[in-house]
């Protein structure tokens, strides 16, 4: 199979501080691949690198056969992503705003409308798609963003802590349906998770990555013999070790007063 | 392979640019209480500041001050409006949206042209309402042939400030710069311009800062427009005008085009 993601000596510096030092790592077309690693240890930086959000340092990238950074077009067409935190209009309903991302990516209007309307059934939010999205529970605005991920059939799908706010039943229901793709569409997953459980169980292959540096490759079972573990969370800890990692607070709790007063 | 910046308007993704154009109006629409709220200062500052200073402008031979000032009122909200339409952007990135318009397979001018074009519709919205109420107040547009013209320059205010928005949120992290923002360019912007004042007579140095003031001509332009005499010629503020507005649409999609998040 072909590698449809190539990372090689990918550095991403901020002033001093390195958050992503020399990495590479590839990944295969079909392949269900999981970025795991403790919080700051730069999995969200290399997704954003790959997704045309950051500009690295140096290094060089390949998505679908394109570089992020100068044939950004063509290799933002190729993927869908659903972020770490939330990127969906509140003010809007959940209709509009996947019917705005089926513009965005040029998914034309009767096909649009019909991916929408299956879409939605799967997440089971068509009788609420009419409702404005700042009206949503988190788990809601979490499925409603990993059914927009789908909306233009992408190659790749990142999946940046999708399952954050699910429960077991809407976990199992969209890994099921990605599973599906996966197999019928060869639909290549790229997936961030701190569920060490999940990671195991959905993943062809595993690249962990601590302060910024890949430390171990291979699929759950080579994790596991390598560290002599029983669990992939128990290799995840035996690989990065039990020390707690400090991740930078952002303004953002601050901000989210601050914009109710200013804007009602 | 496809332009970082599209040089000309037909090879656009128009779609894109009327989708994110139509959210900016969707989402001013639906915030009623933001409509309603902005509507605040235009009616104090014609009440206000018209019946209160009208007997003294018209003492001093200058005429009725309403007639004066509402063209000043209404380029005041259009500044307002567009200046936080712009300014929205941080609101975007900070919340998480940006993201979902940057990764899509749309160039960073096209997302800034249909934001700008967008929050201008929205700001010349709320220009006319103030439009409307200041004919209550009793503004008369003395000659309704030159109405389109008064769009035209409304159009052209509304654009400005979206432009001169976006580039100031676009090298903003987040909103505690707003404060300075409001203080130190847009009620200088405001107040400056002449929208409550003749722009003649004045001191030296006043006089100056009015004259580099872009709303200075914005003011004037409506003013000639919906029926007084314009102080410096429409022709002068129609140029102005564009060449700021050329500007400042360039500066803002360059600053724009730089947003890493």
């Amino acid at each position: 199979m072909e590698n449809i993601i190539e990372i090689k000596n990918l550095v991403k510096k901020y002033g001093d501080f390195t958050a992503v030092s020399d990495i590479s790592f590839n990944v295969k077309q079909g392949e269900v691949f999981a970025f795991l690693g403790p919080n700051g240890a730069g999995k969200t930086t290399t997704i954003k690198m790959l997704t045309t959000l950051l500009h690295p340092t140096s290094g060089q990238m390949k998505i679908n056969g394109y570089n992020p950074l100068h044939q950004q077009h063509d290799a933002r067409a190729s993927f869908g992503i659903v972020f770490q935190d939330p990127s969906l209009d509140d003010e809007l309903t959940a209709y509009e705003n996947m019917d705005m991302h089926g513009m965005l990516y040029n998914v034309k209007g009767k096909d649009r409308k019909e991916r929408i309307k299956q879409l939605l059934n799967f997440v089971e939010l068509w009788d609420r798609k009419d409702d404005l999205v700042k009206h949503f529970s988190g788990g809601m605005k979490r499925r409603l963003e990993i059914a927009r991920g789908f909306m233009h059939k992408p190659k790749i799908l990142f999946l940046d802590e999708p399952t954050i706010g699910l429960d077991p039943q809407t976990r199992n229901h969209i890994w099921a349906y990605l599973k599906k793709l996966n197999k019928e569409e060869g639909l290549t997953v790229f997936l961030t998770t701190h569920h060490m459980e999940e990671a195991d169980k959905v993943s062809d292959k595993i690249a962990i990555i601590d302060h910024g540096k890949i430390i171990a490759q291979g699929t759950a079972q080579e994790l596991k013999n390598q560290t002599k573990t029983a669990t992939l969370e128990e290799a995840f800890l035996a690989l990065t070790g039990s020390e707690i990692r400090q991740e930078e607070a952002s303004s953002q709790d601050a901000l989210r007063s601050q914009r109710r007063m200013w804007r009602r | 392979m496809r332009f970082a910046n599209p040089p000309l308007l037909i090879i656009m993704n128009t779609t894109a640019i009327y989708t994110l154009w139509l959210r900016q109006l969707k989402r001013y629409f639906r915030s009623k209480s933001r409509i309603i709220g902005s509507l605040g200062q235009p009616i104090l500052f014609l009440v206000a500041l018209g019946f209160g200073f009208g007997p003294i402008f018209a003492k001093a031979g200058q005429g009725n001050y309403i007639q004066f000032l509402a063209p000043g009122v209404i380029s005041m909200s259009i500044l307002f409006t567009a200046m936080f339409s712009g300014i929205e952007i941080i609101w975007d990135r900070q919340f998480g949206f940006l993201k979902e318009t940057l990764v899509a397979p749309v160039s960073r001018f096209e997302i800034m042209i249909g934001r700008t074009l967008g929050g201008a519709t929205v700001a010349i919205f709320q220009g006319i309402i103030v439009l409307v109420i200041s004919l209550f107040v009793g503004f008369k547009v003395t000659n309704f042939a030159l109405l389109p013209l008064a769009f035209v320059f409304m159009f052209l205010i509304a654009l400005l400030f979206t432009a001169l928005g976006t580039a100031i949120a676009s090298v903003l992290q987040d909103m505690t710069g707003f404060q300075l923002i409001m203080n130190f360019i847009v009620m200088p912007i405001f107040f400056l311009s002449g929208s409550l004042f003749p722009p003649s007579g004045l001191p030296g140095p006043l006089t100056t800062i009015v004259k580099i003031d872009p709303l200075a001509y914005g003011v004037d332009g409506l003013r000639g427009t919906l029926g007084q005499i314009a102080h410096f010629g429409l022709g002068t503020d129609f140029w102005v005008l564009f060449v700021v507005v050329a500007v400042l649409v360039g500066i803002g999609s360059y600053l724009f085009s730089k947003i890493q998040v």
